[in-house]
């Protein structure tokens, strides 16, 4: 069990990353990914809201789903944005520090594709509660990871030499070509299974 | 109605190239990079893309002066999600195989930022026609931008073009194309070409309005 948990953990968090090698996610990823501060603090706000994600997913596929299959899709993006609109309201109540600190990005996630991507995987690959969570925060992690990645290239770039085309969006792809060549070398990790 | 039908042109044209949602607003990357390791698969993504936001386009604008515009973000995602609900089981019906190839990204229309963008900036305020005139240019230009980046794609990384053989039997993939680093690669360099296109586009129109004196644009 543990050891499937750690399969699913890692090959989430580096083999399979959801930014670099199925490109979701990529509009906070081009478009956020200018300053390491924002970059980290976004991908806090976004593993919390997969967690949250994961958890509504499990309930709408045991309680609800069952017996309407074809409202999958309209299901999932409703519950998923009134969710994450509801928890905003619960932590600018309660935690007023957190809140500012994940600022505008909390409600913005919700349109991000990696989210209504980790409830189609979850369903699909028939996760449980367990496996859902930790296929969330794994997610979540390699989120931030190539975000952090790409935030801290980018701030050394604005510094050096670069030819006046390549600036911005062009260059922003190659550079994330170069870091999803990298995180190939990861497919071998467990023995190529 | 005159004016309107004297729009009907450009706002059909402009998403093909002016406005193209890949190449110039850098929208909706998700499916551009993830499904077009092959043509086919673009082709069927770009039609899938173009269904949803031409039917999407025509309820919300139909509908526009009933939704209220404090839920107005809610009802476009409804009406988007039903269509592509519509669209994904209408693949899984006719193209079983292309649609098991990309299934979650055929899903993953929903949250494609182009269809949401197009009704939110265009549908929502213009008539019915207009709107389906411009989500039908957007959905061509998003069609052709995907075609383009998997011709690339497949025939330098496998060597075939819509599954035909382009080179000899000598040649040897360059697989890492249709990988996903190859996507990033293959986007990044395009959009470098059409920016030195536009530079050298811009060159040349200032240097004409110098020589001949015209009238500064």
């Amino acid at each position: 069990m543990s050891a499937k948990l750690l399969t699913i953990f890692f090959s989430a968090l580096l083999i399979n990353n959801f930014t670099l090698s199925y490109f979701l996610g990529l509009c906070p990823f081009f478009g956020v990914s200018g300053r390491l501060q924002t970059a980290f603090r976004l991908g806090i706000a976004n593993t919390f809201v997969l967690i949250i994600t994961s958890l509504a997913t499990w309930v709408l596929n045991t309680y609800v789903l069952v017996h309407a299959p074809y409202l999958a899709l309209i299901a999932y993006i409703l519950v998923i944005a009134s969710t994450v609109q509801f928890v905003e309201m619960v932590i600018k109540k309660t935690l007023p520090t957190l809140f500012r600190a994940l600022g505008i990005y909390l409600p913005l996630i919700t349109t991000n594709c990696a989210i209504l991507a980790l409830a189609l995987f979850q369903t699909t690959r028939g996760y449980g509660l367990v496996e859902g969570l930790v296929f969330a925060v794994a997610s979540g992690l390699g989120l931030m990871l190539a975000l952090v990645l790409m935030a801290g290239i980018r701030e050394e770039a604005e510094l050096s030499n670069v030819p006046r085309l390549l600036r911005g969006t062009a260059m922003s792809f190659l550079i994330a070509g170069i870091l999803s060549l990298a995180f190939m070398g990861f497919a071998g990790l467990f023995g190529g299974s | 109605m005159s004016a309107e039908k004297s729009r009907f042109v450009p706002e059909l044209t402009k998403g093909i190239f002016r406005e193209n949602p890949t190449f110039v607003q850098v929208l909706g990357m998700c499916p551009a990079l993830a499904v077009t390791n092959s043509v086919m698969n673009g082709i069927v993504m770009g039609i899938a893309t173009t269904f949803v936001l031409v039917m999407s386009s025509l309820m919300i604008s139909t509908l526009r002066k009933v939704i209220p515009s404090q839920v107005r973000i809610s009802t476009y995602v409804v009406v988007i999600a039903t269509f592509v609900t519509v669209a994904d089981f209408t693949l899984q019906a006719l193209l079983p195989a292309a649609h098991h190839e990309m299934a979650a990204f055929i899903a993953l229309i929903v949250v494609n930022c182009v269809i949401l963008g197009r009704a939110e900036a265009f549908a929502s305020k213009n008539p019915i026609l207009l709107s389906i005139a411009d989500a039908f240019g957007m959905g061509v230009g998003f069609t052709l931008a995907l075609v383009l980046i998997g011709s690339v794609r497949e025939v330098l990384g496998n060597g075939t073009f819509l599954g035909h053989q382009v080179f000899g039997p000598h040649f040897e993939p360059w697989v890492v194309m249709i990988l996903p680093p190859g996507g990033f690669f293959v986007l990044g360099v395009l959009l470098l070409g059409l920016a030195k296109l536009a530079e050298v586009r811009s060159r040349a129109s200032q240097r004409r309005s110098q020589t001949t004196g015209g009238e500064p644009r």
